[in-house]
């Protein structure tokens, strides 16, 4: 038996085949459910009813949602270009680092003014989080995948280390957390009494912005050529290591966005728990998308509906909601199983 | 005689049954049919050429005949037993050796290793290397072919690897012996070598598959000429009795014309490289004081071995490679080198040598490709936004003036054949009216429907007044569109020789690092 790779794909399989990702999917998760001794059909009532049954789900999904879809466009802009950019987690710290620093305080504006500063602040700080392996990548040939795997964690020791510190808040009861955020630097929330707030909006105008920079512009073509063939880019006169550093510039910025509207938004300060893996989680969502900006709007809210299920399942019926984790990493292992499979059929021989 | 058990009850005749025997071979990939009822046979001690363009359907009746597929329909028979199907293994034990396009020499491992790789089981204690030694010297002895046993592959020349495969695929004692596009990278003296060999062998009872796409050796070193189309058997005929008219046509289905070139009137300077020296990224192939002077008007051909700096030299007049030393300059100016968006503005086209790897992006559309070396040209894009309807029309023109088929604009390029994207990067080229034009290899491996077409073009441009660098390995093609021949040998460059005083002969020779004949004439 192997693999050969197909010369079309039928339409019905480009449908069936996601279908049957999801099927699998829910599959495992409706044995782990039952292995947990929970009744599998109430248990997926009760997930479905976490995470759509109300108005207050909904609110909570999307609220979920936001940094990740902030944190797929990242990482689906960055694969485009073949830069393996793992440090979303990072990023998404150095955005939250730089709302706190200037948002706690520090800068007395109206909000107008505040909150674009803040967000073009967190912006900055995740490019630069992603600038400089993205240098060492072209200049040198330093592997990106390792460098910004690490620095997660070069950012993480940070972030504590300055909630034990300069950015510590005195009123915490030693807490490591920061000031809470001032209220002219407070993302408005958009339904009343709930907790999404306008970084959903902004979340959405940036995959919009995304998808209209990788389809309508220069620039996206220049980032598409140099991920598919870097050779070709290269020979029809394409600055390679020019385009690579504004992918990195677009794909720090987003994920440092992701921090900003957690802190400015969600949380109100920075707490060294702020992200439950969000920069993670976007590798997920944007391979699930298959790193189409749209996708990626859809996928996220797919992974938050999961999560937050999961959460309401646990409650409920008593099953660990760290079934979600397994729900979100079969969903991806099917859908490049069915990825596969649309790329390649079997043959006996 | 005729008393040879035979398997094949149809076969019972009254003579021994053929070496190589392929009945009815179908195979469908898809809606596709690679392999269309293909029948023919081998006789024991003959060489048979199996000719066809790319896409004809070779590659795929070798993968069936070495079971790496299985026929949809109909089966091979090796000296009358009929092979499994889909068991490479099968193949092997029943005498079928292959020398393939691409060496599969393990280069840090000496000739002995490579020949013995592969024969031996893996749980022997030792391996019988004396055996193995002997069996190398019975080979030398009675096919000639003389190799140093101990030598490392890596340091051996391209001819001689060559001669090691061949080792290697006799060294199993195989009964048909198929080479794959044997000459592709040997010099007309050297290829001459190999028919000489070739035909020492066939005389001791080998039977040998040619496959090829060069008309005229394949009547030179061939006893019978089975011609593919299409996947059908479009000819099968004695060598002897054919022409290369009649075999190029059986090819295409239609005669074919030749390019024709107007007279020589060159022009200007229009590409000069001076002294310059170079190595490649890899650090083999390095260019010593290469001078060059290309004039408007006129087509230079550099001809040499593949491996002997063409292809850098190519590099570096496309400023994608830097020289170490030396100035290159376009129509009188110097330029940067390394820089292939510069070289690009200065009105340079380019066609690159390896058009999947370097000359298109796959996963793009037809459309993108044919403006992606001029994305900040006003007439395709805005403020760094595309415009679309501009793009699209632009492809739509040059699908149609460059007669690529089977695309539109929105057409993923992978999708195409090999000659429809050399079409496309032609059109690329063409379109902007370059005035200078550097075409690596801008015909190898395209059918010859479509290498008429490419030559035909660049005759064209030439006589528009177009100064064009073509690097070849294709001889006649080289004699029959240049007006100047320069070879490249180890790195240096000759100075070049009008074509009318050269012939394959000639530059056989001086690619083989001889001098020129008849130089002294001028």
């Amino acid at each position: 038996m192997r693999l050969e790779p197909r010369e079309s794909v039928p339409a019905w399989l480009s449908l069936l085949a996601p279908a049957c990702a999801l099927v699998a999917t829910f599959g495992a998760a409706a044995a782990l459910i039952a292995a947990a001794g929970a009744p599998v059909r109430q248990g997926f009532e009760v997930m479905l009813a976490g995470a759509l049954g109300s108005g207050f789900a909904i609110n909570e999904m999307l609220t979920r949602a936001t940094p990740l879809i902030l944190t797929g466009l990242a990482v689906s802009v960055a694969f485009r270009a073949r830069l393996w950019n793992i440090g979303a987690e990072g990023q998404l710290y150095m955005g939250a680092l730089a709302a706190t620093a200037l948002g706690t305080g520090l800068i007395d504006l109206p909000a107008f003014l505040l909150l674009p500063l803040l967000v073009v602040a967190g912006a900055i700080a995740g490019a630069a989080m992603l600038a400089w392996p993205a240098l060492l990548k072209t200049r040198l040939g330093v592997d990106e995948v390792v460098v910004t795997l690490l620095s997660n964690f070069l950012v993480a020791l940070l972030v504590a280390m300055l909630l034990e510190g300069p950015l510590k808040d005195p009123m915490g009861l030693g807490w490591p957390q920061s000031e809470p955020v001032v209220a002219a630097g407070e993302l408005p929330k958009l339904v009343p009494g709930m907790r999404l707030h306008a970084g959903f909006v902004l979340a959405l105008a940036l995959a919009l912005a995304a998808w209209l920079v990788m389809s309508r512009t220069t620039l996206g073509l220049r980032i598409r050529a140099v991920g598919h063939n870097a050779v070709a880019a290269r020979f029809a006169g394409i600055g390679v290591g020019r385009t690579i550093l504004w992918t990195a510039l677009l794909s720090g910025g987003l994920a440092g966005i992701a921090g900003v509207g957690e802190v400015a938004g969600l949380k109100g300060n920075l707490t060294t728990d702020l992200s439950p893996g969000f920069g993670y989680a976007g590798i997920v969502v944007a391979t699930l998308a298959r790193l189409h900006p749209g996708g990626v709007v859809l996928s996220a809210i797919f992974v938050a509906g999961i999560f937050v299920g999961a959460d309401a399942m646990s409650r409920g019926v008593g099953v660990p909601s760290y079934v979600a984790d397994v729900i979100v990493a079969s969903a991806l292992l099917s859908m490049l199983v069915a990825l596969l499979f649309l790329r390649y059929r079997v043959s006996r021989r | 005689m005729d008393d040879a058990p035979s398997e094949d009850s149809a076969g019972a005749g009254t003579q021994a049954p053929p070496a190589l025997r392929v009945v009815g071979v179908t195979r469908r990939f898809g809606p596709l049919v690679a392999n269309d009822a293909i029948s023919f046979e081998v006789a024991r001690g003959e060489i048979l050429a199996l000719l066809g363009e790319n896409g004809a359907g070779k590659t795929t009746l070798m993968n069936i005949v070495f079971g790496h597929y299985v026929a949809d329909e109909g089966h091979v028979e090796v000296a009358g037993r009929r092979l499994a199907g889909g068991d490479p293994r099968a193949a092997l034990e029943a005498g079928v050796g292959m020398v393939h396009q691409h060496f599969t020499l393990a280069e840090n491992l000496s000739v002995l290793d490579n020949v013995m790789l592969g024969t031996e089981r893996l749980w022997r204690p030792r391996s019988d290397r004396r055996g193995a030694r002997a069996r190398l010297a019975e080979i030398a002895r009675d096919a000639g072919l003389e190799v140093d046993p101990g030598a490392l592959v890596g340091q051996l020349g391209v001819g001689e690897r060559q001669r090691v495969e061949i080792v290697k695929a006799l060294y199993r004692r195989p009964r048909v012996l198929i080479l794959d596009e044997p000459t592709a990278v040997l010099t007309p003296q050297e290829a001459e070598g190999l028919f000489a060999t070739l035909r020492r062998l066939v005389a001791d009872g080998l039977s040998i598959v040619l496959i090829s796409h060069k008309l005229g050796e394949v009547l030179a070193a061939a006893d019978r000429v089975v011609v593919l189309r299409q996947g059908k058997v479009a000819l099968s005929c004695a060598a002897a009795g054919a022409s290369r008219e009649d075999l190029a046509a059986a090819m295409v289905g239609h005669a074919v014309a030749q390019p024709r070139l107007s007279p020589a009137r060159p022009g200007p300077v229009a590409l000069c490289l001076h002294r310059i020296d170079a190595r490649s990224d890899d650090g083999r192939v390095a260019l010593h004081q290469v001078d060059l002077e290309l004039r408007h008007r006129e087509i230079l051909g550099i001809a040499g071995v593949s491996g002997n700096g063409q292809s850098l030299l190519a590099d570096i007049a496309c400023g994608m490679a830097k020289p170490r030393a030396g100035l290159v300059s376009l129509d009188g100016e110097v330029r940067a080198p390394g820089s292939p968006h510069r070289f690009l503005e200065a009105g340079l086209g380019r066609i690159p040598e390896d058009r999947h790897a370097a000359g298109v992006v796959g996963d793009m559309t037809v459309a993108e490709n044919a403006i992606v070396e001029r994305l900040s040209d006003p007439r395709f894009s805005r403020m760094g936004f595309l415009r679309k309807a501009a793009i699209r029309m632009h492809a739509e023109l040059l699908v149609a003036d460059f007669d690529i088929r089977g695309a539109g604009p929105a057409t993923r390029t992978r999708l195409l054949s090999g000659g429809n994207i050399q079409k496309l990067i032609l059109g690329r080229v063409l379109s902007e009216h370059p005035t200078i034009i550097v075409a690596n290899q801008p015909t190898r491996g395209l059918d010859i429907g479509a290498v008429a077409y490419v030559q035909g073009r660049l005759a064209a441009a030439r006589a528009l007044g177009a100064a064009i660098l073509l690097v070849s390995e294709d001889l006649d093609e080289l004699l029959a569109l240049c007006d100047r021949i320069a070879v490249m040998y180890r790195g240096r460059l000759s100075a070049p020789l009008p074509a009318a005083s050269l012939d394959a002969r000639k530059l056989g020779l001086m690619m083989a690092g001889g001098a020129p004949e008849g130089t002294h004439a001028a």
